[in-house]
């Protein structure tokens, strides 16, 4: 069995200008010690997808319209904010994309570091921050027992995101939830933080969701990917099988997209229009007005595609247009 | 002749410290002599990590800060040493392009009026139907519907804010035009629409272009030349192929090894 399984996941935002449907019917699942990628674009929902299970969407004017995210036999959804407390940064870590805005500029890393354990282990003042210094230098913060009196902002980008991993980890998580976590970051640090979420991961056994908009990273750290579109997920594959055989037309355009793909001076290849406005109900295939590299006109019009296995673990929406 | 000449750049921030009588304690050599040639009609790239000084550099260049030493040359011109009236009439030459749309527009202003104001800058005689059509003009040039001219930014996506900050920056018909991280904020298919934009208008305004990224695969696609800085100072200067495909530098080839790469066995 899965260590986590969401199925059908919808979470829709009831605003004034309208229902928007950011999940519209999510389903993947997570082994234990892997890493799943979400890439999409902006507003395509890999955010929110992560947020519903955690219990962290505003309610209202978001809502969970339906499904299920069960987590060692407990629906995330639907057990309520008590049993989600004792699970939310103890067995499920996050980090996200601004290492600044999610440490609290007012309070010592220390504090900060170490409150996991006092919450959730009841350890007690002195111990806990033993093994905040401890969590710092597993991270490779240097000088770790002067550091960890500082605040955050005596800390670089990197060195910050190094401290959110330290305090995501410190409880030893089954899953790590890393919303962009390297998105604001320099390439060099870019790989560094790569590198020690991997090695991390290989120590603790911990399974990863890795939410990016950037194909190349999800390449170099996930052993599965969804690509999502409009709330939904029109394809999966192991990473590998998806870089070498992309189905979908939309993940085709993205990774004809990449400038790292075109000779130099050659005219990039560029998705024309914007992705659909999700407060509007969308009737059939998503991506069709977009969809040049399949034959739009054979797009489904009156039903959604569902996802499909075409071959073993390659899931994609089954939309005649976009696998043309 | 280049057309931009930076002949020995420098631009140090004094460190103080000290209540009543402050004394220097230190210098940040953000920029530290820099010598740099761009010719007319040539897109530069300028890579490095955060802290190393593009931006100061790019801001020096643009007389937004002032130098500490060395020179600016603008077609002839030593920009440097003109007086801050004459700098700012210099200024419509050379435009920048930030990397978040969002921030360098003004919320209030409908498109219109901040396309306007920008090509009354150079024209101030322009005038009711003739700045209208200039506008819709501008508009078209990006790639912008000429319907949204009433609308504000905030009712644009990232991309098409993007492009109303390229329009701006073209509407005093500017020879130089420095590029800080336009494309970092965008997605991936926004991203390649910019480029191509970009691209297409140095081609055809016949502009010359310095554009910085922290992103290689960005810069070797669009940069004629790629500079390398590090720590204020320039390690490797060369063709963006060149530099890509031998670099000199251990600091650019440790750049080049920390960026990610899609990995397919049958390429």
């Amino acid at each position: 069995m899965s260590l986590l399984e969401v199925t059908d996941l919808k979470t829709y935002f009831h605003t004034r200008a309208g229902v928007v449907r950011a999940v519209d019917g999510v389903s993947f699942s997570l082994e234990r010690g892997k890493t799943v990628g979400i890439v999409g674009e902006s507003g395509s929902g890999k955010s929110v997808t992560c947020y519903s299970m955690l219990g962290l969407i505003p309610m209202p004017p978001g809502r969970i319209e339906g499904g299920a995210a069960r987590f060692d036999g407990v629906d995330l959804l639907s057990c309520g904010e008590r049993a989600l407390r004792e699970i939310r940064g103890k067995r499920i870590g996050m980090i996200f994309q601004d290492p600044m805005t999610s440490l609290n500029p007012y309070l010592r890393v220390s504090t900060q570091v170490a409150e996991p354990l006092r919450l959730h282990m009841g350890m007690d003042k002195r111990r806990a921050h033993a093994a905040a210094v401890e969590a710092l230098r597993e991270v490779g913060i240097p000088d770790p027992e002067t550091r960890v009196d500082m605040y955050p902002h005596e800390f670089s980008g990197g060195m910050r995101q190094r401290v959110m991993i330290a305090m995501a980890l410190i409880t030893k998580p089954e899953i790590l939830v890393a919303d962009e976590p390297t998105t604001a970051l320099d390439v060099t640090v870019q790989k560094q933080i790569l590198d020690l979420i991997k090695a991390r991961q290989r120590e603790l056994g911990t399974a990863v969701i890795f939410i990016t908009h950037d194909l190349a990273v999800i390449s170099e750290v996930c052993d599965e990917v969804n690509v999502m579109y409009a709330g939904r997920v029109v394809e999966r594959a192991a990473a590998a099988e998806l870089f070498e055989d992309p189905r979908h037309a939309y993940t085709r355009s993205l990774l004809k997209s990449i400038p790292a793909t075109h000779a130099k001076g050659e005219e990039l290849y560029t998705i024309p229009g914007l992705p659909p406005d999700v407060s509007r109900p969308i009737s059939g295939c998503a991506f069709a007005p977009r969809n040049q590299l399949g034959e739009s006109g054979r797009c489904l019009t009156d039903s959604r595609p569902p996802l499909t296995e075409i071959a073993a673990g390659h899931w994609v929406q089954d939309c005649p247009g976009c696998l043309s | 002749m280049p057309y931009l000449q930076l002949s020995d750049l420098k631009t140090h921030f004094p460190v103080k410290k000290g209540l009543l009588f402050k004394r220097e304690v230190d210098t940040v050599r953000a920029v530290d002599g820099i010598d740099l040639e761009i010719e007319k009609g040539e897109i530069l790239g300028l890579v490095g990590e955060s802290g190393c000084g593009k931006s100061t550099l790019s801001r020096t260049v643009m007389q937004l800060v002032p130098a500490t030493g060395g020179k600016v040359v603008l077609d002839g011109e030593d920009l440097s040493a003109l007086s801050p009236d004459a700098v700012r009439a210099r200024r419509l030459d050379f435009q920048m392009i930030f990397q978040d749309p969002y921030a360098s527009l003004n919320p209030r202003m409908t498109v219109s009026s901040t396309l306007a104001e920008a090509l009354r800058t150079r024209q101030p005689e322009l005038k009711g139907d003739a700045l209208a059509g200039a506008v819709a003009e501008l508009m078209e040039r990006v790639g912008l519907d000429r319907r949204f001219v009433r609308k504000y930014p905030h009712e644009f996506s990232g991309g098409q804010r993007q492009r109303i900050a390229i329009a701006r920056a073209l509407a005093p018909q500017p020879k130089l035009v420095l590029a800080d991280e336009p494309v970092s904020a965008l997605d991936v298919s926004i991203q390649s629409q910019i480029l191509n934009l970009l691209k297409d208008l140095v081609r055809d305004l016949d502009l010359t272009m310095i554009f910085i990224s922290h992103d290689l695969s960005v810069v070797h696609y669009i940069a004629d030349r790629i500079a390398v800085m590090h720590f204020g100072k320039i390690v490797e200067l060369g063709d963006a192929e060149e530099v890509m495909a031998r670099p000199g530098h251990d600091y650019t080839k440790k750049l080049l090894a920390s960026i990610p790469t899609i990995e397919t066995h049958r390429r």
